[in-house]
């Protein structure tokens, strides 16, 4: 058979989340274009928006569950790759202007005309072909994570001091961004988009192709780790989470192990930043605070660490009632309902909401089994 | 009768010397006095240059009074009047009171040029005056004028000086007027500038980079190398000044990170929380000096001796409240901890924002604590010099705690062997609620100190949370000295970097450098080593 | 290439080792022949598992020379990864198997095969590799439990399991630290078995505090004490001497 056999890539919970997600993508389509906006089954376009927000922070959650829930690599700064793939697509969006910003410069954006550049910095070229775009998405945050990577569990920095240096590595990127001489629009940040691949980023169908390809790219995310965690190199990274010192003493090479899945993690990140901008319409410095890697770290705490399934969960559940809570007259006690969060999934629901239940499930599977302990081999032969 | 002629003469001649006299006494002062009153700018120039030679003490008033604006003139009675603070006048020669005032007296009227000349010739005038430090400001603002008028004065002054640093003070300002002076020889100009660069500041640098382009050679290429002297020197002292914040700031970063270190050294634990524990410290100053402004505003001084002790209780007290209430329930899971702590900082912050509102708020600095002192070419502040000393007093406090008590002891157990600690009977929870109440309290007396050098508001604690991280991160776990060293070191290496590269690139510098360094020492600079540790 | 002119499969010379002022290994020397099988007795903080630490490469020695394969690889200078790679495997004194893996996948990982990134990312299952697993799975008498999820066994077990990863590293040497710690007496004797069967093309050094298990395996023994090595002999000559009864054995 084939590399990837399918019957071990899903699982009955992999199955049933796939089929949910396809659903999902015909279904929000359909009633957000197809049905009358007085009907009741009608989706605004502002729902499409926000969904299309929520599978992006989906795929962050992924790929933040595939390092810390099977790798134990607690990354605090992981909301520097999805900025910096946010950041790729943003510039090749103002490019995409050219002379419908305010200052009309076919090549230069708004915010450098206004800062009375010039030309073009040399790392914006290649920006306005939608292809060298879709490669920085990838390489931009893969490089920043190889190199990081690279330093770090070479030097076997583990745990509580790794989490750290990640928040470093995050607050030193918003730092360098919030300024306005590094070139990506400072404080502002990139935004008044106009058109992605030649489509009006702001019309209705735009949106909805939008959010298909976003569950597209959720769905391939989602199968590649599963590919990755069901294989024998999911088997190591399982080991090396609990045992690293052992698995080291078997001969595996932790460090590579580690880099190669931190790498790709890096990745899928951006590319949710990615696909995150042309959404919300806006990328900047903020993206990158330590406040927004820690916040998604819980989003795969509450649906369950070591998942998959889970984190998509987790990032649903935990957006909505931010959402919820921020639209609202109950705005200023959000916080308070965020760290109440943290604590309470840490101290009460360790396993999270998805991992919580297969556990349970599996406590009823195990005492419906005999007991294997009566057939020990304690008898001598 | 030739003895009546006689004595008729006489009394002629007596009057006539009397009236002589009078006029004679209506000398040089009055005279100059007299240029005052005709309302033409030369006159009044030649007035004031007359009446700053005449050496007559009450030449000082005059000047004063026309600079202020306050001199006035009578040009029928050719009278000069000095009006004070109520309007009264006074004649400028006579001393006497005049009332009314006369229908045509106006003001002695000022252009720029005179304004100059006013300053110089009040400037040589105070050259003389009784107190040194008025002579001392004299002679600088000589310095400063350059106005060759002043010369003859200074050098008057200059013989009768006997205060040493007022003498250096009028050299420098005798050589300044020389070196400008074109007609001076270069001889004389280039020993000037000798002067000038043993001065050595930023004014002496202006003065000798301000010269006019066609010199002498000689003068010229002097000219030249004392700037370099100069640029030299100033450099030197601004290295200088740089390490002493460099000082201040790894004092306040001491401050801030000592007890994440204890936390983190004893229990494994990183709480993201403390940050809030430095800002609780710094409203708990707040809410005490506003207590004192409403009550008592005389004990002001004082509230900071009172602060301390009432910071550390209650960022103490919220700590050991968080151990018991959460981490305790989280030993052995230091991630989870991280994140629970962090939820535990939104909670606080939102509380703090909520009771007190999310604007700064204002605390003030104790009047020993204002001011500054100048030590060569450094300018020390009474402030951070206070925040050093008192670092460095809770660090050794910690120190002599940790070595010398009994809960000390215990702490170190835990800290180096936890499980043989419990084994031999110590109560490793409680020294757990003991070591976060610590670690909390010391942030909040942290908090105090910050809250005179930096804004108090909610988000004060973020703003250091990240720095204490890189202070414990370099400085390594379980040693005390490693907190100090990592800390001073981020301190000087930060402020170092700032000129070069700005506050913002300083700092992603420094946090890719302990990026790096973690490389060659994964457990920080005065790591534990051993088999114990590896947890 | 030969770094050392020895026959010997392990060539300890002079091993000091110390930790913070504490000298754990004191200029200890130490060889085993290839095939041979060695048990080390000593008491606690002779520096036994200090020895396995260098040997493995966890432990950097302060000065002294570790060769290993007839002097061919110089330990000191290699890695854990490395040392494991080049056929030297060590079972630990308390059980570390992977506790939430199945003894099945246990066995999978410690099998000899391409260790790399690439290889476990495509790994297939192959007959070859089930039949190892199988022939392994029966040497340790574990068959029955191969679904079983390893933190489910029980002590012995775990033991046994681990001498199967240990097995199938397929390594040249085996460093072996008190198996039988917590067994009873029908599984030491069961493990003395074990051992001897291994031993019969693998080279074993066996660390053991218990007498009996020593005995049954009818090997030379020696006694390390304070970091170096004290006596050593058949388990008769090492028990009969003075030093050892006084520090270790007792009277």
């Amino acid at each position: 058979m084939g590399a990837f056999p399918l019957t071990r890539l899903l699982d009955r919970s992999s199955a049933v989340f796939m089929i949910l997600l396809a659903a999902f993508a015909v279904v929000i389509p359909t009633l957000n274009l197809l049905a009358p906006a007085s009907s009741g089954l009608h989706v605004s376009t502002y729902l499409v928006a926000l969904f299309g927000k929520y599978i992006c922070y989906a795929m962050l959650a992924l790929s933040i569950d595939l390092i810390w829930g099977y790798a134990g690599i607690l990354s605090l700064g992981h909301g520097a790759f999805f900025a910096l793939g946010g950041y790729a697509m943003g510039m090749y969006l103002m490019r995409q202007i050219g002379t419908r910003g305010v200052y009309a410069n076919p090549i230069l954006p708004d915010f450098m005309v206004f800062l009375n550049w010039q030309e073009l910095p040399v790392y914006w070229y290649g920006f306005n072909h939608f292809a060298y775009a879709a490669l920085m998405i990838f390489l931009a945050p893969g490089l920043l994570a190889f190199v990081f990577g690279w330093f770090a569990f070479r030097s076997r920095v583990t745990g509580v001091y790794l989490s750290i240096i990640t928040q470093a590595m995050t607050y030193a990127l918003m730092l360098g961004f919030f300024r306005n001489n590094f070139g990506f629009g400072g404080n502002n940040g990139l935004t008044d988009f106009k058109d992605i691949l030649g489509f009006n980023v702001q019309a209705e169908t735009t949106r909805n192709a939008l959010l298909v390809v976003s569950c597209v790219a959720l769905a391939i995310c989602f199968l590649i780790c599963r590919a990755v965690v069901t294989s024998k190199f999911g088997k190591v990274l399982v080991a090396i989470r609990d045992a690293e010192t052992r698995t080291r003493f078997l001969g595996y090479r932790v460090e590579a192990y580690k880099l190669f899945v931190f790498t790709l993690s890096a990745c899928m990140a951006g590319v949710a930043g990615a696909l995150y901008v042309p959404q919300v319409g806006i990328i900047n410095p903020s993206e990158f605070a330590p406040g927004n890697s820690i916040e998604a770290v819980i989003w795969v705490a509450v649906g369950g660490r070591g998942t998959l399934t889970g984190a998509v969960l987790g990032a649903f559940v935990v957006n909505y009632a931010k959402t919820f809570f921020t639209t609202g007259w109950l705005a200023p006690y959000w916080l308070f309902v965020l760290g109440g969060l943290f604590i309470a999934v840490t101290l009460l629901l360790p396993r999270g909401i998805v991992g919580t239940y297969e556990w349970w499930r599996a406590r009823r599977a195990e005492r419906q089994v005999v007991p294997i302990a009566a057939q020990a081999p304690h008898a001598a032969e | 009768m030739h003895g009546y002629r006689d004595r008729a003469l006489a009394l002629v001649v007596a009057i006539g010397l009397l009236f002589f006299g009078a006029a004679a006494n209506a000398g040089p002062y009055e005279d100059a006095l007299a240029g005052l009153t005709t309302d033409s700018f030369s006159d009044t120039a030649n007035a004031i240059n007359a009446l700053t030679a005449t050496g007559d003490p009450r030449t000082g008033p005059v000047l004063d009074a026309l600079k202020n604006q306050r001199l006035l003139f009578s040009a029928g009675t050719k009278r000069v009047f000095i009006k004070d603070k109520s309007d009264a006048l006074t004649d400028a020669a006579t001393g006497q009171p005049v009332a009314p005032p006369p229908a045509d007296a106006g003001n002695v009227r000022l252009n720029n040029r005179l304004r100059g000349m006013l300053d110089a010739a009040l400037g040589s005038l105070t050259l003389v005056a009784k107190e040194p430090g008025r002579r001392f400001d004299a002679a600088q603002a000589v310095f400063k004028s350059r106005d060759a008028g002043a010369l003859t004065n200074i050098n008057k002054a200059l013989e009768k000086e006997t205060d040493a640093r007022v003498r250096k003070a009028l050299t420098e300002a005798r050589a300044a007027i020389i070196l400008t002076s074109a007609e001076a020889s270069p001889d004389d100009r280039i020993a000037a500038i000798a002067v000038i660069r043993d001065r050595g500041d930023q004014d002496a640098l202006g003065l000798i980079d301000g010269l006019p382009a066609d010199l002498p050679q000689a003068v010229r290429q002097a000219a030249v190398s004392a700037s370099t002297k100069i640029q030299g020197n100033l450099a030197f002292w601004s290295a200088l000044q740089n390490a002493w914040y460099g000082l201040s700031l790894g004092s306040v970063l001491l401050l801030a990170a000592i007890g994440l270190a204890i936390t983190f050294g004893v229990m494994g634990v990183i709480n993201m929380a403390h940050g809030e524990m430095v800002m609780l410290g710094a409203y708990t100053t707040f809410v005490v000096q506003e207590y004192i402004r409403s009550y008592n505003p005389a004990l002001f001084d004082y509230s900071l001796v009172i602060a301390v002790p009432l910071a550390f209780a209650v960022a103490g007290a919220v700590g050991v409240a968080i151990e018991r209430g959460i981490i305790r329930f989280l030993y052995g899971r230091p991630l989870e901890t991280l994140l629970a702590t962090w939820g535990l900082s939104l909670i606080l912050q939102q509380l703090v924002r909520t009771v007190f509102g999310p604007t700064n708020k204002e605390v003030g600095n104790p009047s020993w604590m204002s001011g500054a002192f100048e030590l060569g070419g450094l300018t020390i502040t009474y402030n951070r010099l206070w925040i050093i000393c008192f670092a460095l007093a809770v660090f050794v406090a910690l120190l002599a705690m940790l070595r010398l008590t009994r809960l000390g002891l215990e702490m170190r157990a835990v800290t180096q062997n936890r499980s043989m600690a419990a084994a031999m009977g110590i109560r490793t929870a409680r020294i757990d609620a003991l070591t976060f109440g610590l670690g909390s309290g010391i942030a909040g007396i942290a908090g105090v100190a910050l809250s005179q050098i930096d804004n108090v508001s909610p988000n004060l604690g973020q703003g250091y949370i990240i720095d204490s991280f890189m202070v414990v991160v370099f400085g390594g776990v379980g040693n005390l000295w490693g907190t100090l060293v990592g800390a001073f070191t981020l301190g000087i290496a930060n402020k170092f970097l700032e000129p070069y590269a700005g506050a913002v690139l300083g700092k992603i510098a420094i946090l890719v450098l302990i990026i790096l360094f973690i490389q060659k020492r994964p457990r920080g600079m005065f790591a534990l080593k051993g088999r114990a540790v590896e947890a | 290439m030969q770094l050392k002119t020895t026959s010997a499969m392990l060539y300890l010379d002079g091993i000091s080792v110390s930790f913070d002022g504490f000298k754990a290994l004191n200029e200890l020397s130490f060889v085993i022949e290839p095939g041979e099988m060695r048990a080390i007795i000593g008491p606690n903080g002779a520096g036994k598992t200090t020895m396995m630490d260098v040997i493995t490469g966890k432990t950097r020695p302060d000065n002294g020379e570790v060769y290993f394969g007839q002097g061919t690889y110089d330990l000191s200078k290699l890695d854990e990864t490395e040392i494991a790679e080049l056929g030297i495997g060590r079972k630990f004194q308390k059980p570390t198997v992977f506790d939430m893996h199945t003894v099945e996948d246990n066995l999978l990982l410690a099998l000899k095969n391409d260790r790399s990134v690439r290889a476990a990312l495509f790994w297939e299952d192959s007959s070859a590799q089930q039949t190892r697993i199988n022939q392994i799975l029966d040497v340790i008498r574990l068959g029955s439990a191969r679904a079983r999820v390893a933190g489910s066994l029980s002590h012995g077990q775990k033991q046994w399991l681990e001498i199967g990863m240990l097995l199938a590293q397929e390594p040249r040497l085996l460093l072996v630290d008190e198996p039988v710690a917590g067994m009873t007496d029908a599984e030491t004797m069961q493990t003395a078995e074990l051992l001897k069967e291994i031993n019969r093309d693998k080279t074993v050094i066996v660390v053991e505090h218990d007498m009996a298990f020593v005995r049954e395996l009818g090997v030379k023994v020696t006694c390390l004490h304070e970091g170096s090595v004290l006596a050593e002999g058949s388990i008769d000559q090492v028990s009969a001497d003075e030093r050892v009864v006084e520090v270790y054995l007792g009277r």
